[in-house]
């Protein structure tokens, strides 16, 4: 019954949103008081449908009923119950469910917060983004219906895959699902100033916070997924360019690009059609990931053969929201004229050369991901681009990035000396070049793409520092008046040194894991151990263990350094997981943190003569490259809230 | 004095230029990282046949030959043939094992060949469940099934 009434919740949540996208334009159109009013009303009830709608599905997967096909796919009644929840949104029809839910919580969030909306760019705004959700929504309910029952019900659920029962998994499609679906705001925000022809300051600063909430979500998802494959595939390696990752991170760039885009517009009305495309590019691309990553295209094009039905409304839908938005764009950016001028070198320049920069990046990045798919389907032939493409080609086209993101700051709006700018940073360039040759000399490595990665997270990290030190005239002024300027930054301006700060620290956290890791791979009896870099593991012990709903194999590795045998740092215990339903075998990887490092085993399998195979490793720094994420996360926080931009308008007029 | 207007024709020229000069720099790289960054999938049958250069990257795909699993450094190196049911390879692969690796199953597995015509592999990926076959390896195991047919087509 409860399952019934989700799915006819669905159904009229579709309606509800059509007849949004008809009042909302006709409305808009006509200047019609009482219609523009009810926009905001009608998109908090397609969030009141959707929602009751989720909650049925996730009363079913709660409850284990069986009855329904979705249910009886990808639950079990032994699965403990927060993946029991985390299941609803595991597979193609759950997370589209999710998807549609999010696409109407934000239109609602609009719908409350947008108070200094115009009504009727209110009602556009809301109008687009529930034609978004109407064929989202047309899309579950013809092909992808997640309440379909099956009779006679299963007696048992298939279960889940084992890999995903896991707590950073469990969270982290919804919080990518919250990055890209607030993409999908700018998306209609950027739609709706087309309509009526005008970007300016106040759109800028209107669009500003959600782009900000979007990206700082996504990055968040991002990292999360990041260190879910770090700890739980087992490799030692957090980011392998597989095409579902690069599915998350291509919104990621063109996200990062628009915030930096919509910064100058909000400030001097310049790049405003740029910063429009921007925003239709990221919306696009988070579509396309969604589409690619859950349609199963990824792993064979014939996917889309063996249902066609999906298929062909994807690319149809795709085609509708891509192909329009762009047209649109075609048609009305001609009218948004730009305001600010400025000279190249300027920290408008600075910002168009962060664009340009992580646009191309994403083109890279989106050839390498797509590539295998057009030769399956062209020519048949099985490929894969794999980590040596993109990193020959992200990382020679990020070291301008990293290097011009501690200049642009510094810069004047409109007109800057690039001579000035560099002379004024002579300090961070020279502490960075001796603390990277400290480095180099001391551990006698002399890799010029590892020193020139902890160069550059250097050169950002004491960038930042010094920005900041320099914006409160530190030394220059009295302690006091320095204090009483650091207590004038804006919060933007702040979320802007804490967002740089995570970038310095990420990038640090990669340069100094990848070089100077430690790994060994050792067949060990109980009672031996094995030497990795300044570290001894010794296996103590394996004892059986019984899980929820898997048996396992705990090993015991005590740690300590080579030389110090009696001082015990830490005991790890990995385990190798046989799960029943489905039946699976997993690795738990064990890890502990230092502040210098991680220790991290794996154990494999009985080899022979009771040795047990098991990789061993010690990665230093490498929880700084989530330690970034979550500063890039907070920045992105700290600067949605800022308010001064909007209150200081026109300073530069 | 330049008016505004050809000031920002300028410079629009200005930034059309750099994005092209970028937009080639970046066309070399590609070319370049494509080399070495593309690996193909191949059959057993693609290696008897065509041969494959010693020390080149790619995927072998096919099923473990049954039987022909073995061990050395006291199980630490794994030692067995990659079929498609009509030829067959021989892999060597030092490291853990990974979950669900048995005889008869389908396996990927990445590497190069030595001057012995044996497959050193450094990637070994077998499946995640019991019901799940790697796509390619199904793509690979029908060509071998059709292959006497497309023989006969051909003569």
């Amino acid at each position: 019954m409860i399952v019934e009434l989700g799915h006819l919740s669905l159904i009229l949540a579709l309606m509800v949103s059509v007849a949004t996208v008809l009042l909302s334009f006709e409305g808009a159109r006509r200047g019609h008081v009482a219609s523009l009013a009810w926009s905001p009303r009608l998109s908090i009830i397609q969030f009141v449908l959707v929602s009751a709608s989720f909650a049925a599905l996730t009363y079913a997967y709660v409850t284990s009923d069986f009855s329904v096909l979705n249910v009886a796919l990808h639950s079990h009644t032994e699965k403990p119950l927060i993946y029991k929840i985390s299941g609803v949104w595991g597979n193609h029809e759950g997370s589209l469910l999710f998807w549609a839910l999010v696409l109407t919580l934000y239109a609602a969030a609009v719908s409350v917060f947008g108070g200094k909306l115009t009504p009727s760019f209110k009602a556009r705004a809301l109008g687009f983004q529930s034609l978004v959700t109407s064929g989202f929504l047309l899309f579950m309910i013809t092909t992808s219906n997640p309440f379909l029952r099956i009779d006679p019900p299963a007696l048992q659920g298939n279960g889940l895959n084992p890999l995903l029962q896991d707590p950073a998994l469990a969270f982290h499609p919804p919080l990518l699902y919250l990055g890209y679906v607030g993409l999908a705001v700018v998306f209609s925000f950027s739609l709706a100033a087309l309509v009526e022809g005008r970007v300016d300051k106040r759109w800028a600063s209107n669009v500003r916070p959600w782009a900000l909430l979007a990206w700082g979500l996504l990055t968040g998802g991002i990292a999360l997924g990041s260190w879910w494959a770090y700890y739980e595939l087992g490799w030692g390696g957090w980011w392998f360019w597989d095409p579902v990752e690069n599915a998350s991170f291509m919104p990621w760039l063109a996200g990062t690009a628009l915030i930096h885009s919509v910064t100058v517009v909000e400030k001097r009305e310049a790049l405003k059609s740029w910063t429009v495309l921007l925003a239709i590019l990221a919306f696009s691309l988070s579509l396309i990931g969604t589409f690619i990553v859950r349609s199963g295209v990824l792993t064979s094009v014939h996917a889309f053969a063996v249902d066609p039905e999906r298929g062909v409304f994807i690319l149809g839908f795709l085609a509708v929201v891509i192909g329009g938005s762009l047209t649109l764009f075609a048609m009305r950016a001609n009218l948004l004229k730009p305001k600010g001028q400025f000279e190249i070198i300027s920290r408008e320049g600075s910002l168009v050369f962060n664009n340009l920069f992580l646009v191309t990046v994403l083109f890279t990045v989106f050839l390498g991901t797509l590539y295998p798919l057009f030769v399956d389907a062209i020519l048949g032939e099985k490929l894969s681009v794999g980590a040596p493409y993109f990193e020959a080609t992200f990382i020679p086209l990020f070291i301008p990035i990293l290097f011009a993101m501690v200049l642009g700051p510094i810069m004047a709006w409109k007109k800057a000396s690039l001579r000035a700018t560099l002379y004024r940073l002579k300090y961070v360039a020279i502490a960075s070049v001796v603390f990277v040759a400290l480095v180099a000399w001391m551990t006698s490595t002399y890799e010029v793409l590892a020193l020139l990665g902890l160069a550059l997270g250097l050169w950002v990290l004491f960038g930042v520092l010094w920005s900041v030190a320099d914006g409160m005239s530190l030394g220059r002024v009295s302690l006091a008046s320095s204090y009483n300027r650091l207590r004038g930054f804006t919060l933007g301006r702040w979320g802007m040194f804490v967002a740089h700060l995570g970038i310095a620290i990420t990038v640090l956290g990669i340069a100094v894991s990848a070089t100077w890791s430690d790994e060994t791979l050792a067949n060990l009896r109980v009672g031996e151990g094995a030497d990795v870099g300044a570290y001894h593991f010794r296996l103590d012990g394996l004892q059986p263990v019984a899980g929820p709903n898997y048996s396992a194999v705990r090993a015991f590795f005590s740690v300590s350094k080579i030389g110090d045998t009696s001082q015990e740092i830490t005991v790890l215990m990995p385990e190798e997981r046989t799960f029943w339903s489905p039946p699976t075998q997993t690795t738990e990887v064990a890890i502990y943190s230092m502040l210098k490092g991680d220790l991290y085993a794996v154990i494999g399998n009985e080899t022979q003569g009771g040795r047990w195979s098991a990789r061993l490793y010690f990665k230093p720094l490498i929880t700084w490259i989530w330690f970034g994420g979550i500063l890039m996360m907070l920045g992105a926080l700290l600067s949605m809230f800022d308010r001064s931009a909007r209150r200081s308008d026109g300073e530069d007029k | 004095m330049t008016t505004p207007a050809k000031k920002r024709k300028q410079q629009r020229l200005l930034l059309i230029i750099i994005a092209l000069v970028l937009l080639s720099v970046v066309a070399a790289l590609m070319m370049r990282a494509m080399e070495d960054g593309i690996t193909f999938f191949i059959s057993p049958t693609e290696i008897a046949e065509n041969g494959k250069a010693v020390g080149e990257r790619f995927r072998l795909g096919g099923l473990v030959e049954e039987g022909s699993v073995s061990s050395e450094e006291n199980g630490l190196v794994i030692l067995f043939n990659v079929t498609d049911t009509l030829n067959s390879t021989p892999v060597r692969y030092r490291d853990i094992l990974p979950d669900l690796f048995r005889e008869g199953q389908g396996v990927i597995a990445e590497g190069s060949l030595n001057a012995d015509g044996v497959f050193i592999a450094d990637k070994v990926l077998a499946k995640h469940d019991e019901n799940y076959m790697p796509p390619e390896v199904m793509d690979i195991l029908e060509r071998a099934e059709n292959y006497d047919e497309n023989k006969d087509e051909n003569n």
